[in-house]
């Protein structure tokens, strides 16, 4: 193609693009203005349908807990994507560093490093857990504290070592925390289909609105999701440090 | 009030972008990427949508940065 052509072609999409945007982008609602009368709706209905004071979380874990399944699944792909692109290639091989000097001494990390690492770590898992037991009441839920939760054991990487933190990741466990996590989803919307309803139905008990456990299957896909995403996260961060710390091209 | 704190966020939010792309360097870029992702935080929240915000905290601050430093890591180990 010509570059006169190109530049015709060119001319022609960015004009389309340009009108379609444009027009698009003049429907939407102005800056900061009214809610919409779907959001109006579920501000009014989700706290008295479904018991629960965080309107976002009954709209993401119910009214479309389809999409959060399969944003989930993303999740569970790209975790297993990463596993299997990060293995070790046949021109590599797994290898703990050596010690090429074991007599010079390591300064050890300075008690402040080490402290903060020990009450950043404890606090984050704390803040995890409350992230995820309080997504029916609060913002937040299973992804966000789940996240909080894996960032644990990157502080305990950075105050201490490498040999540290691959003690507190033992591979089987997290595997099978991002599985059963991600299946926990969909067995949580078949009991939807158990009670005779459709799948992803709110059928367990609702509870008092305002109490931890209330919203019914809410904060149980809350739970399941923090445990599908604290794993695939670890999961995530240690194949990246093996590649840096561990996995060494072979020598010929 | 709001008005000023959501004008302040918007700010920050063009500034710091344009500062993530004018970084040419991947180390700095993803501190610079991070006080971006914090001011994308904070406009979110000054527009009320605290789930969106705690979000985009643990991606920006906890993920991104994260992945970023220990590609760079790797990348720099093949060199030497």
């Amino acid at each position: 193609m010509s570059r006169r052509a190109r530049l015709v072609l060119f001319t022609a999409a960015a004009a389309a693009l340009a009108v379609t945007l444009g027009a698009g982008l003049a429907g939407l609602p102005s800056f900061g203005g009214q809610i919409t009368s779907y959001a109006r709706i579920l501000n009014e209905l989700a706290p008295r349908q479904r018991h629960v004071t965080d309107v976002v979380s009954a709209i993401t874990f119910d009214y479309r807990g389809i999409d959060t399944l399969f944003e989930e699944f993303i999740l569970l792909g790209a975790v297993a994507g990463i596993s299997v692109l990060l293995r070790p290639l046949s021109d590599e091989t797994r290898q703990l560093p050596q010690d090429k000097a074991p007599d010079r001494t390591i300064p050890p990390p300075s008690p402040a490093v080490w402290l903060l690492a020990v009450l950043l770590s404890s606090l984050l898992v704390l803040t995890g857990l409350e992230t995820i037991t309080h997504g029916t009441l609060t913002p937040g839920g299973g992804f966000q504290g789940g996240v909080i939760l894996a960032s644990a054991i990157y502080v305990v990487f950075l105050g201490t070592n490498y040999a540290t933190v691959e003690r507190f990741q033992p591979a089987p466990l997290l595997e099978a925390s991002d599985g059963v996590g991600a299946s926990g989803y969909v067995f949580i919307g078949l009991l939807g289909l158990l009670a005779g309803a459709s799948f992803l139905s709110n059928v367990v008990g609702l509870g008092v609105t305002g109490n931890p456990i209330s919203g019914g299957t809410i904060p149980l896909l809350n739970l399941v999701v923090g445990v599908e995403v604290a794993g695939g996260f670890v999961i995530l961060a240690s194949e990246f440090l093996d590649q840096t710390a561990v996995i060494r091209t072979r020598r010929r | 009030m709001s008005e000023a704190v959501i004008a302040v966020a918007l700010v920050w939010v063009a500034a710091s972008g344009t500062a993530v792309v004018l970084t040419r360097d991947p180390l700095r870029q993803a501190f610079v990427a991070g006080f971006f992702g914090l001011g994308l935080a904070f406009l979110y929240l000054s527009l009320q949508a605290g789930d969106v915000a705690l979000s985009q905290i643990v991606v920006g601050a906890i993920a991104l940065p994260l992945i970023v430093l220990l590609s760079l890591a790797k990348v720099r180990k093949g060199r030497e």
